[in-house]
């Protein structure tokens, strides 16, 4: 209920400076490939989850927050740099005003499947 | 182990496990590890020993086993807060208020139990988000809308019960519920309206049932657990447009608002509307009133004089204010009401008109991704957009009445106070106010959260002290963050706190044993009313 605030916000709300949160640790070697069922759940707890905030589109302040940073492409699904400790991190830890998600939002079995589906691209 | 507030370790052990047995060990949550995802994401508490933590949390599937679990919480006289999806960042999110409680978290309970698009209301549990809803109705083709707020991740039942808005003509949304099931402290189940009525077929129909109206108190409120709710829902219009009314001089706020409350109170115009100030908010104005954020936007002492603004927007065609106006309806009905608008506004000298989007319904896939969001009942996270790459957010959110002498006097009120408070005009966040609600005006401002003990403990002072300035004017807030709702409580302190006094009293009456939600909006249990529950 906040239409109002767009100018005023954008304009006041300094940026701040990322910093990784707490357990952030890239580890590629830990990735396995994982199955087509689990990527397959994975898009769909990600259409549900993180889509809204991450999808294709100007309206969609997590990826415009990424393009802000520099990050290119700026669409998770389009990345092929991601692992899974990675992802699992921000999801449970969150990261600027991404909030961390509890298990009953995301369990632990929807997360493997997001971190499959957004690795899936990933070169081995 | 964590441990709620007077309860022994033997006793949360005994409670620990009679928990799983009702809703199963997956779904009782005691690690560390697990119950951090209960902290407030947004909390201006963050690195502080005040950042209110759970001791564990507990998440039913059923009405049953909500009933299980209070009944438990009452044996052993274990604090519980309610959360439905968790998601009220801003105002407190998924943590409790009084560190230790267990969290009752109902995001499990998330079956959308019935869609009526003949008379057009929904009944869901409290862990339907709002795009839980709109992809159900989606993906039914039915034709009905809901009304969203900002964000859409929340649950109908979380925020109708805060009191929250939106923008479609349903925007009241604790007034657009119709019916209530509610487990009370003592886990027996309590139906509101008609739903007293065994066998109901209007419990989302007829809102009052017979005898006392009761369901206002179960918003808000620490008496009962909301496990079903109904709400009125929209039928889709056959159409839409929008259009803004600018006015050039600061005393046309005056006929701009009375004219908007005519339009308002007559059903001519149907959806929030917001004022703006193409003048304030342009660069050249701020630049003037030596900064930038709030200080061109509130008459702070030092600023520019009105004639000195007047002459910049004369000088850039700058309107001094701005008003947008939503209208929903059959094409042929809402143009003549925005026609009709234009007519009583005409009134105004130098009044300028700027046509909006038009839509005929219903949308194509194409139409849907370029139309406004929120006006169209549409969730989504935009909001989290315009605040830049900050950390979070909380808001002072006082209700002021819907009039341009109130406006005025809000600017000088609230300029000053940032003044005396030493706050940095980048640090004034103000924005103007609009019709969330039916008859009065929110005005919203805002407060970046940051990981940062210095800054949040500043903040803090200044939101309290924005509280008291605007109690001393007649303006309280419509809804709070957690750490604040003491604060506002006190200030609804009419006749030695009649109104609190009367809340103690069913509180107590209710809930005897003090588990549910202990300090929610300033209600607290007996035990532990003298202390605000800070001997915790």
């Amino acid at each position: 209920m906040k239409m109002a605030l767009a100018i005023v916000l954008g304009l006041i709300f300094a940026a701040q400076v990322i910093a990784a949160p707490p357990g952030y640790a890239p580890d590629r070697a830990s990735a396995a490939r994982p199955d087509q069922a689990q990527i397959e759940q994975g898009h769909k707890v990600y259409d549900k989850w993180c889509y809204p905030c991450h999808g294709v589109g100007n309206d969609k302040p997590g990826t415009n927050s990424l393009a802000q940073r520099g990050q290119k492409p700026a669409v998770l699904e389009e990345r092929t740099d991601l692992t899974a400790p990675v992802i699992k991190t921000f999801v449970r830890h969150g990261v600027l005003f991404m909030p961390m998600f509890r298990k009953t939002e995301v369990s632990d079995a929807d997360l493997d499947a997001i971190a499959a589906y957004l690795t899936r691209n990933n070169k081995q | 182990m964590r441990l709620p507030p007077g309860v022994n370790s033997k006793d949360f052990s005994d409670a620990i496990k009679q928990f799983q047995e009702a809703v199963g060990n997956d779904w009782v949550f005691t690690t560390d590890e697990d119950l951090d995802l209960y902290r407030d994401s947004y909390s201006p508490f963050w690195h502080e020993d005040q950042d209110p933590v759970p001791s564990a949390a507990v998440a039913p599937h059923s009405v049953e086993q909500v009933q299980q679990v209070v009944r438990v919480a009452n044996t052993y006289k274990i604090p519980i807060w309610t959360i439905s999806t968790g998601k009220n960042l801003g105002y407190g999110g998924s943590a409790p208020l009084l560190s230790g409680s267990v969290v009752l978290d109902l995001k499990k309970m998330d079956r959308v139990l019935e869609v009526n698009e003949k008379n057009h209301y929904a009944l869901v549990e409290p862990g339907v988000s709002y795009f839980d809803l709109y992809r159900y109705i989606q993906d039914r083709g039915l034709k009905v809308w809901i009304d969203v707020p900002d964000p859409g991740w929340g649950s109908l039942i979380g925020n109708s019960l805060d009191r929250g808005g939106g923008y479609t003509p349903m925007r009241d949304h604790f007034d657009s519920h119709c019916g209530m099931e509610v487990v009370l402290a003592n886990g027996e189940i309590l139906r509101t309206g008609m739903g007293a009525l065994p066998g109901a077929q209007t419990w989302q129909q007829y809102r009052y049932g017979f005898g006392p109206y009761i369901d206002g108190i179960f918003s808000q409120s620490n008496f009962g657990v909301v496990t079903k709710m109904g709400f009125w829902l929209y039928p889709v219009p056959e159409g839409f447009r929008s259009g803004t009314v600018l006015v050039p001089r600061h005393d046309d706020l005056v006929p701009l608002i009375e004219t908007l409350n005519y339009l308002m109170n007559s059903n001519i115009v149907q959806g929030t509307s917001t004022i703006g100030s193409p003048l304030l908010m342009s660069r050249t104005a701020a630049q003037s009133a030596g900064g930038s954020g709030g200080s061109a936007l509130l008459m702070v002492p030092g600023g520019p004089s009105i004639e000195e603004l007047e002459n910049i927007g004369k000088a850039n065609n700058l309107a001094y204010w701005s008003c947008n106006f939503s209208f929903y309806g059959p094409p042929k009905v809402i143009e003549a009401q925005w026609e009709y608008a234009k007519e009583k506004y005409s009134a105004i000298p130098g009044v300028k008109f700027e046509d909006g989007t038009e839509f005929k319904l219903p949308l194509s896939a194409d139409q849907m991704e370029a139309a406004p969001k929120r006006q169209f009942g549409i969730p989504n996270l935009t909001i989290f957009g315009m605040m830049g790459r900050s950390e979070g957010h909380m808001w002072f959110s006082p209700i002021i009445p819907m009039t341009g002498e109130a406006v005025f006097e809000a600017q000088k009120v609230f300029g000053q106070a940032y003044k005396d408070m030493g706050v940095p005009s980048v640090q004034q966040i103000f924005v103007f106010p609009s019709s969330f609600f039916p008859r009065s005006f929110v005005i919203l401002c805002g407060f970046p959260i940051a990981h940062d003990v210095e800054k949040n403990r500043r903040n803090r002072e200044i939101f309290k002290g924005l509280v008291k300035v605007a109690a001393e004017h007649g303006w309280g807030e419509y809804r709070t963050h957690t750490a604040f709702m003491d604060t506002v409580a006190n200030v609804y302190s009419f006749n030695n706190h009649a109104l609190r006094r009367f809340h103690e009293t069913v509180k107590d009456a209710v809930d005897p044993n003090g588990i549910l939600s202990p300090g929610r909006c300033g209600v607290w249990p007996k035990h532990l009313r003298e202390t605000r529950g800070l001997q915790s």
